[in-house]
């Protein structure tokens, strides 16, 4: 047995099954081991989407998504979708070749510092100088990457050392004295907390990617008490969306009633979120009259880190909403909740009456389509914030987005990474013209697996996100944001890679554009045309608070 | 605030990179730094001193420990021990210099180390403010080279800096 087989075998070991990869000259000991396994690789046409479809594999299936990538090049393309996994917490075990160890450090062919180079963007990273080192590292890494705060862990392995003669053992426990995850809430931090909710008279419940894997005991701690719930872009589907508590997400392109919610509450309890920026606007500004934040999550590093927090619990969001769930008692909110109610009323999400066809109508359309069953993808922009208003998620890990990367041309590779991850399931990746752009070499692997990805591209033939705040912000100075002149005929693209296309250009073709997208076995590409100026709405400026939010299109007219 | 700040870890190639590239991307600035093998096989200690408030330094430590070959960490509050080493070689322009420049450095305890017609080369240890102190004594005769180690930190009486307690061997998992 060579290092190359040993690396396989741990693999098996670890459950893995599907690996997304690009083979290359210094993983092609691993490539030869891989031709005999039991192990199913998807071919992806650039490594950037195999990290993405790792990625996505976890966040769908809960299981640790592998990428596999040469030397060089190969691993630094790995590195965009490694540092979306690890700002989005996806548990990614990413496998790199390298020139062989006496060449390590001469400027070889296809050589880069990967370890180096990936220290920022990887929870952990392993250069493997011995073969008999590698059931150990792969089981320290998958262990690592699943377990606490999940994220991608990297294992570089120059090629020599897959190819030397395995004499050593395979592990049946790891040993990383330094690495120890806290996931018991301490008791007495959960008693704080649940007294500090039975005194506060307007609290709210802010539940992040963090919590999607505790799902059942959110409902169970939130109907138990009856607080009002804001599910953030990865809490999305953490809480059913359509819930009567459901507030929606808060945020920059958050509901009003969200946003005002957190602006006058008295108490948050935040539940595996990070506080991110997108999340808080102007920190000094964020959520002036709250008296008690507690803040539940696995990573001590991320409580207290924005938002001063009162009550911090160090645990897993499953083990400590299941213990807050227990030990709850209902609340006495009616007053909260006439507030909020006359909020939702004055400000629901509305779609502007406008004489074109509109992105959230075509997203709506799917989620009546497909009764919200499937599992949806994006790409990053207009059309992603328009999912997260316009689609409520009612189901936990069926909503795959990046969020604190924002990487652009997530969406084909995720949704390949979700398809693998669940066969039968309805894949949707609702994506940009410009987003779709970044990673469409993918539609290749839709080809070659017969993966039945919907892509849904909606066309504005704009950056629209770009552009919303170059009208915004900068004076309708559309600098280097239009695509329309050079986009390609999106269904003609698709057929060029044998797959069907659609194409919807007006309102009335909606339903039967819609009908034949869920119509068609195996993969399609629609084309959305929508309107070229479209703004996402309600919006709070970068760098403003709740009071800032811009809360319908300020444009009077906007011209079809 | 000055804090020093002592770190045990897993004694791996590259651990001490992390722990820069941590602060360097965080943005924190590292004042000193010194770093050494304890007698525990396979561990290192690291002691660093920096700047900030409260809230930095907690976020310091918290970073730190994200780090799987982190061992532990510690914020030296508790009455310590800090220690420097310095060497620094002093122009000596004549033998009124010489004899005033071994006065000082009596005083501070440092020990010559070389001696040479122009010029003499002592070794001082103690607080860094103590070598702070003997450097600017004889910075006006003309300081040649100076080379400081970077404090290094022990807590007084029995406490130690050991990995925690429990220790991490975790059963084989379903996955």
């Amino acid at each position: 047995m060579n290092g190359a087989q040993a690396l396989l075998q741990a693999l098996i070991q670890e459950g893995v099954e599907h690996v997304f990869g690009h083979p290359g000259g210094a993983i092609m000991p691993v490539y030869d081991a891989l031709y005999d396994a039991p192990i199913q690789h998807y071919l992806v046409r650039h490594e950037q989407a195999a990290a993405h479809a790792a990625a996505a594999y976890h966040r769908v299936s809960g299981r640790v998504g592998v990428c596999l990538a040469t030397s060089g090049p190969g691993a630094l393309n790995l590195v965009t979708g490694l540092a979306d996994a690890l700002m989005d917490s996806s548990a990614v075990v990413a496998i790199t070749g390298n020139v062989p160890r006496a060449l390590i450090g001469t400027d070889a062919f296809q050589e880069a510092d990967v370890t180096g180079a990936t220290m920022p963007v990887t929870k952990h990273n392993y250069l493997v100088t011995r073969a008999d080192d590698l059931p150990r590292i792969v089981k320290e890494a998958f262990y690592i990457a699943r377990t606490g705060r999940p994220g991608p862990v990297l294992i570089d392995i120059p090629k020599d050392v897959q190819l030397e003669a395995f004499t050593g053992a395979f592990p049946e426990r790891v040993h990383l004295p330094g690495y120890r995850p806290t996931e018991e809430g301490h008791p007495r931090q959960i008693e704080k907390a649940l007294a500090a909710l039975e005194e506060a008279e307007r609290p709210v419940l802010m539940v992040g990617g963090g919590a999607r894997h505790a799902h059942a005991e959110i409902r169970a701690f939130a109907e138990r008490t009856g607080i009002p719930v804001i599910p953030t872009l990865h809490g999305l589907g953490a809480f059913p969306g359509t819930h009567p508590q459901c507030l929606g997400m808060p945020g920059m392109h958050g509901t009003v009633a969200a946003n005002r919610a957190v602006q006058y509450c008295d108490l948050i309890l935040g539940i595996g979120l990070r506080f991110d920026d997108r999340v808080t606007g102007r920190l000094e500004r964020f959520a002036p009259h709250a008296r008690t934040i507690i803040h539940v999550d696995i990573d001590p590093a991320e409580v207290g880190k924005l938002v001063p927090t009162h009550i911090p619990v160090v645990g897993d969001a499953k083990q400590v909403t299941a213990e807050l769930a227990a030990g709850a008692r209902p609340l006495r909110l009616e007053g909260w909740w006439r507030t909020i109610r006359a909020w939702q009323e004055q400000y629901p999400l509305r779609i502007p009456e406008r004489p074109y066809l509109q992105t959230p109508e075509v997203i709506r359309a799917f989620w009546e389509a497909t009764g919200g069953e499937a599992i949806v993808t994006s790409g990053v922009g207009q059309h992603q914030m328009f999912v997260t208003q316009h689609y409520p998620f009612n189901k936990p890990r069926a909503w795959v987005t990046s969020g604190g990367l924002g990487t652009m041309g997530f969406g084909l590779p995720a949704a390949i990474g979700a398809q693998v991850a669940r066969p039968d399931a309805l894949v949707i990746d609702f994506d940009g013209d410009g987003s779709f752009q970044m990673t469409l070499q993918e539609l290749a692997t839709l080809v070659k697996y017969d993966l039945p990805v919907k892509v849904v591209i909606l066309n504005n033939g704009f950056l629209g996100m770009v552009r919303q705040w170059q009208e915004l912000f900068h004076a309708r100075r559309y600098s280097e944001v239009y695509l329309a002149d050079s986009n390609p005929d999106f269904a003609k693209l698709a057929a060029a890679y044998g797959i069907p296309g659609v194409r919807v250009e007006r309102r009335e073709d909606l339903a039967k554009g819609v009908d034949a997208v869920l119509g068609t076995d195996g993969p399609v590409v629609a084309e959305f045309r929508v309107h070229h100026e479209e703004g996402v709405f309600p919006m709070i400026p970068a760098g403003g608070s709740a009071e800032d939010m811009i809360v319908e299109d300020p444009r009077e007219e906007v011209k079809a | 605030m000055r804090h020093i700040v002592s770190v045990l870890v897993e004694d791996h190639p590259r651990v001490l990179t992390r722990i820069t590239a941590l602060f360097a991307r965080r943005g924190f600035n590292i004042e000193s730094l010194a770093v050494g093998r304890t007698h525990q096989p396979g561990t290192s200690r690291i002691a660093f001193v920096v700047r900030g408030d409260d809230h930095t330094i907690e976020q310091v430590e918290k970073q730190l420990n994200r780090l799987v070959e982190v061992l532990k960490v510690t914020d030296h509050t508790e009455p310590h021990i800090e220690r420097e080493l310095a060497l620094v070689k002093v122009h000596v322009a004549g033998l009124e210099e010489r004899l005033e420049i071994r006065e000082i450095a009596a005083a501070y305890r440092a020990r010559t180390v070389d001696v040479a017609r122009r010029a003499l080369t002592f070794e001082v240890t103690g607080e860094p403010s103590k070598v702070e102190s003997f450097i600017e004594q004889l910075r006006p005769y003309g300081l040649l080279e100076t080379m400081r180690t970077g404090a290094v930190a022990m807590s007084r009486g029995v406490k130690a800096l050991k990995p925690r307690e429990k220790e991490a061997v975790r059963e084989k998992e379903a996955v």
